[in-house]
């Protein structure tokens, strides 16, 4: 929180991207969060990740639920649409405004009260579904606009700021979102933005449901000894199991590294993903193996980070549903009343 | 890298720029502050302490402030500092209750000053509060010097000048004899003073020896000659058409008064090119606004006269060449020689110093170059007791120079009299003080203003182009003013780092509007190993004067390291940061006067 605007002015050299834009156009009004907010780290490297897309700003959608996490759209792409929904409600208001035009690039940002507790029914369902969109839940584990409470991804046995032990089982997004079918599962940590803004490119890019579980220390509330999610707990307990390049079709292709360090995934709309190994025996491309991965490592205290999974071959709900291929406010007159002979054809169908 | 807190206190004075760039190292953003607060006479005292004509200054100082001023870098054009420094002096109730008390007794101690200029009377305004008797001897018939006699009524009115001369006089225990031009050094010797200061400035204006100089020789006029007999009203009108020769400052000010004394068609003409020109580009744009060409590349090759009478100049026409190794040469382009009819011309081609009366045997040793070995620090000559200062020391420099060097020589003649050592110099003193008030809350405006540079309003050309005692700049109205001093960065306030408090949260990263602060792997302490710092920066850090501000190694072993170039010291990274590691702390840094250390 500032009681002051962010200064307009800029550094001199401050780069462009080819439309014109500079980072800073992408950004929103200044960030009433909590000074140190991990939040507003995440908020930044969406900002940067949008600019190096170089996305127009008027195509993005950004939706988002109730709490600390779904205030943060206020704090970037103030040119683009938002929508900030009922707790717990996103998912399906993303859904619906999918499905009515296609054509938008849909940013849903949500937290871990929205997404575990009320609103997981609907993280799940749209999962599930497919919906392309890019889902990032900023994960501090705790509820902080409430002062503290454990929230449902607080790991048990970890202690609140008042002292207090966890005693219920935390919900593992990662491990949800593959279960239910994510296309695209990440999970990152906002202290580290040079993992963190690839990850948004390519969950952008990708086409289906890309899911990201981003952990994001609450200063304010779990940023204390005995909480799992602080930043020194989660620096002393990340393993992370690769390093992603995007290469957007437009770039030069660089081989960063030798073969058989790296792998690469040619996505939908042309993208690369390079993927520089750190595990070993990590395979992205395999659900099964990455779900045994990740519970492994669990259960060893440590807190895997990378590209978890991708399908680049993915479908969307758009291609199940057999939507037509024009966002419903481009369809004229003509295509939406076809007139009587269409509808004889359709009845005739179904005799 | 090495940890910058260890550094001492020219770090932080180096993010002043204005401050580091002024000789006399004036604390510009405070009175900036100070004027932006309503404290008018406060920020005047700011300056009188520190460049003692703080009015003179804010109308003719050449201000290397402003080309250092770190807005020049953010934005187009850097903060208005010399004339905010007028507002101060235009704007101040009665300061004379705040101006030091005349010493209660006398010292014992006696000093000759030569020359009444900036550098005497800086030197006068040290030294009479500690009881020391001083005499000033100047050829003129009014105190100032050069203030007076060759810079233009119209720039500055002489009621600032008797004003603030004033104030030193009000001292006490300074005489000054004028009408009284010292021709023996060894004679003023033998009067017995403790010490002697020579500020006499560098009195004599080049001439042009050029065929037809002799039998045109009444229409030809060595410009500082000319700007003081105009001063003293013993020149009151020059031909209608005007030549001046010469691309300074005096160049500037011998074409504005000819415009002003009946001058229509006055050209100023300069060997070199235009943007090469000595004068400061604020008084070109003056001298433009007045109608005034300047043709460059032309060199002057013949006075041409008539029955010895003027008629005009011929000059070559050349261009600029420049060697292998970058120097410049101005070489004939070929085309015909151009001649200028005129009535006048005035020779404004530099100035120099002369002292054809000091001795050569006394013991005081000139250079090749016939100036005095002065050492550059102390301002002693090789007679311990003579001092010298201002132009008369190192040669044609501004006032704000000769403030400067009065203020050392005066430290200097102080410990002389005192029988200490002068070469031992007083550090200045310097205070770092959190300027914290709540939780976002800062002691000072840290909102920063996206004004473009205010114009000071000038009188109307017409009425100004007919007297040659009328300002032509009328100064900032006070919402100008007020306007301007938002401006200011406040570069004062600095951003000051605490390694152990930081969690690496990158709050301080996200918010800086200006790309400064990076997180990163440390560098080695050695120039390859910044160079390679500077490299990999969120915003590459390629101003090589600006110094980089490196914290030691933090959890991660990862470093701070701050770029200190752009910086806005808006304090947005002390408010975002969750752990107070980040905080504004108001550098203040004032030299040390004669005196004072002890």
């Amino acid at each position: 929180m500032t009681y002051i605007l962010k200064p307009q002015l800029h550094h001199p050299k401050l780069p462009t991207n080819s439309l014109g834009f500079t980072r800073r156009d992408y950004e929103g009004s200044v960030s009433t969060l909590c000074a140190g907010c991990g939040h507003d780290s995440i908020s930044a490297a969406i900002i940067q990740a949008c600019f190096e897309l170089e996305l127009p700003p008027h195509r993005v959608a950004k939706l988002s639920g109730i709490g600390c996490s779904s205030k943060t759209p206020d704090y970037f792409l103030g040119n683009s649409h938002g929508f900030n929904t009922v707790h717990g409600r996103m998912p399906s208001v993303l859904t619906g405004a999918n499905l009515a035009n296609r054509d938008l690039i849909y940013l849903g940002v949500s937290g871990d009260g929205d997404s575990a507790s009320i609103g997981l029914g609907q993280f799940a369902h749209a999962i599930r579904r497919g919906v392309n969109m890019l889902y990032i839940v900023e994960n501090n584990g705790v509820y902080g606009l409430t002062k503290g409470q454990f929230s449902a991804t607080s790991d048990r046995g970890s202690k609140s700021k008042k002292g207090v032990i966890n005693h219920d089982t935390g919900i593992d997004m990662v491990g949800l979102a593959l279960q239910m079918g994510a296309t695209f599962v990440a999970r990152s940590f906002s202290g580290d933005k040079d993992q963190l803004v690839p990850l948004i490119k390519a969950g952008l890019a990708h086409k289906g449901a890309a899911f990201i579980d981003c952990i994001s220390p609450c200063v304010q509330f779990n940023n204390h000894n005995g909480s799992t999610k602080s930043f020194d707990y989660v620096r002393e307990h990340n393993e992370a199991v690769n390093r992603l390049d995007v290469i957007m079709p437009r770039d030069p292709i660089q081989v960063d590294y030798k073969s058989g360090e790296s792998i690469r995934v040619q996505q939908h709309d042309g993208s690369i993903l390079s993927l520089h190994k750190i595990a070993e025996l990590y395979n992205p491309n395999n659900r099964a193996q990455a779900l045994g991965y990740l519970q492994a490592r669990q259960a060893r205290g440590q807190i895997v980070t990378g590209l978890l999974f991708v399908d680049p071959s993915a479908g969307d709900l758009h291609d199940a549903v057999g939507t037509v291929d024009a966002p419903l406010n481009a369809l004229n007159e003509a295509e939406l009343v076809p007139g009587a002979a269409a509808l004889d054809r359709i009845n005739a169908s179904l005799r | 890298m090495h940890r910058t807190r260890e550094i001492g206190t020219d770090y932080f004075h180096k993010v002043v720029d204005c401050q580091w760039a002024c000789p006399a190292h004036t604390p510009v953003p405070e009175y900036i502050r100070l004027i932006a607060d309503g404290r008018y006479a406060d920020a005047y005292m700011i300056n009188w302490k520190s460049n003692v004509f703080p009015g003179i200054l804010g109308r003719t100082c050449d201000r290397p402030c402003e080309p250092a001023c770190r807005r020049g870098r953010v934005e187009e054009e850097p903060v208005a500092i010399c004339r905010l420094k007028r507002v101060a002096a235009d704007l101040k109730s009665d300061v004379t209750d705040r101006l030091p008390p005349p010493a209660a007794a006398p010292n014992g101690k006696r000093i000759a000053l030569v020359g009444c200029g900036p550098a005497s009377l800086t030197v006068a305004r040290d030294l009479a509060p500690m009881g020391y008797q001083l005499t000033i001897f100047d050829k003129d018939t009014k105190s100032a010097g050069m203030i007076r006699s060759q810079i233009p009524r119209f720039r500055l009115p002489e009621a600032v000048i008797d004003e603030e001369v004033g104030y030193i006089q009000a001292l006490g225990g300074i005489e000054m004899r004028f009408g009284t031009p010292i021709d023996s050094l060894q004679a003023l010797r033998g009067e017995g003073y403790d010490a002697i200061f020579v500020g006499s400035g560098a009195p004599r204006g080049r001439d042009l020896e050029l065929p037809g100089r002799q039998e045109a020789a009444a229409n030809i006029h060595i410009g500082i000659d000319w700007l003081s007999s105009v001063s003293f009203g013993h020149i009151e009108t020059v031909g209608r058409r005007v030549i001046v020769l010469g691309g300074g400052n005096t160049a500037m000010d011998c074409c504005r008064t000819s415009r002003r004394l009946g001058g229509e068609d006055v050209k100023v003409i300069v060997r070199s090119g235009f943007e090469d020109m000595k004068a400061s580009p604020w008084e070109k744009e003056d001298a433009m606004h007045e109608d005034i060409p300047i043709l460059n590349f032309r060199v002057p090759k013949q006075f041409t006269h008539e029955n010895g009478k003027l008629t005009g100049v011929l000059f070559e026409v050349v261009e600029a060449m420049f060697d292998d190794k970058g120097r410049r040469k101005l070489v004939p382009s070929g085309d015909p020689d151009e001649h200028y009819e005129c009535d006048d011309v005035l020779v404004a081609v530099g100035q120099e110093n002369a002292f054809p009366w000091i001795e050569k045997d006394i013991g005081l040793e000139f250079d090749d170059g016939a100036m005095p070995k002065v050492d550059a620090v102390t301002f002693q000559s090789t007679v311990p007791n003579i001092f010298f200062g201002g132009d008369a020391a190192f040669g044609p420099k501004n006032i704000i120079w000769a403030v400067a060097q009065g203020h050392d020589a005066a430290v200097s003649i102080h410990k002389f009299c005192q029988g200490q050592d002068v070469a031992v110099r007083p550090p200045p003193g310097a205070t770092l003080v959190s300027q914290k008030m709540g939780i976002h809350e800062w002691s000072y405006d840290n909102d920063v203003s996206n004004d473009h540079r205010y114009r000071v309003p000038l009188r109307d050309k017409q009425a100004a182009l007919k007297d040659v005692r009328l300002e032509v700049e009328l100064g900032y109205d006070l919402q100008q003013a007020l306007a301007e001093a938002q401006r200011c960065l406040n570069c004062d306030i600095q951003t000051v780092f605490a390694d152990k408090l930081c969690i690496e949260c990158d709050a301080c990263v996200d918010i800086c509007p200006m790309d400064c602060i990076t997180f990163t792997d440390d560098a080695p302490d050695n120039a390859q190993g910044e160079g390679d710092l500077r490299g990999r920066l969120k915003a590459p850090a390629g101003n090589l004067t600006q110094d980089l501000y490196v914290s030691g190694r933090l959890t991660t072993g990862r470093v701070m390291a701050k770029d200190e170039d752009v910086c806005l010291h808006c304090g947005l990274c002390a408010e975002r940061c969750p752990t107070g590691a980040w905080d504004m702390q108001k550098f203040y840094l004032e030299m040390t006067y004669a005196g004072a250390d002890a």
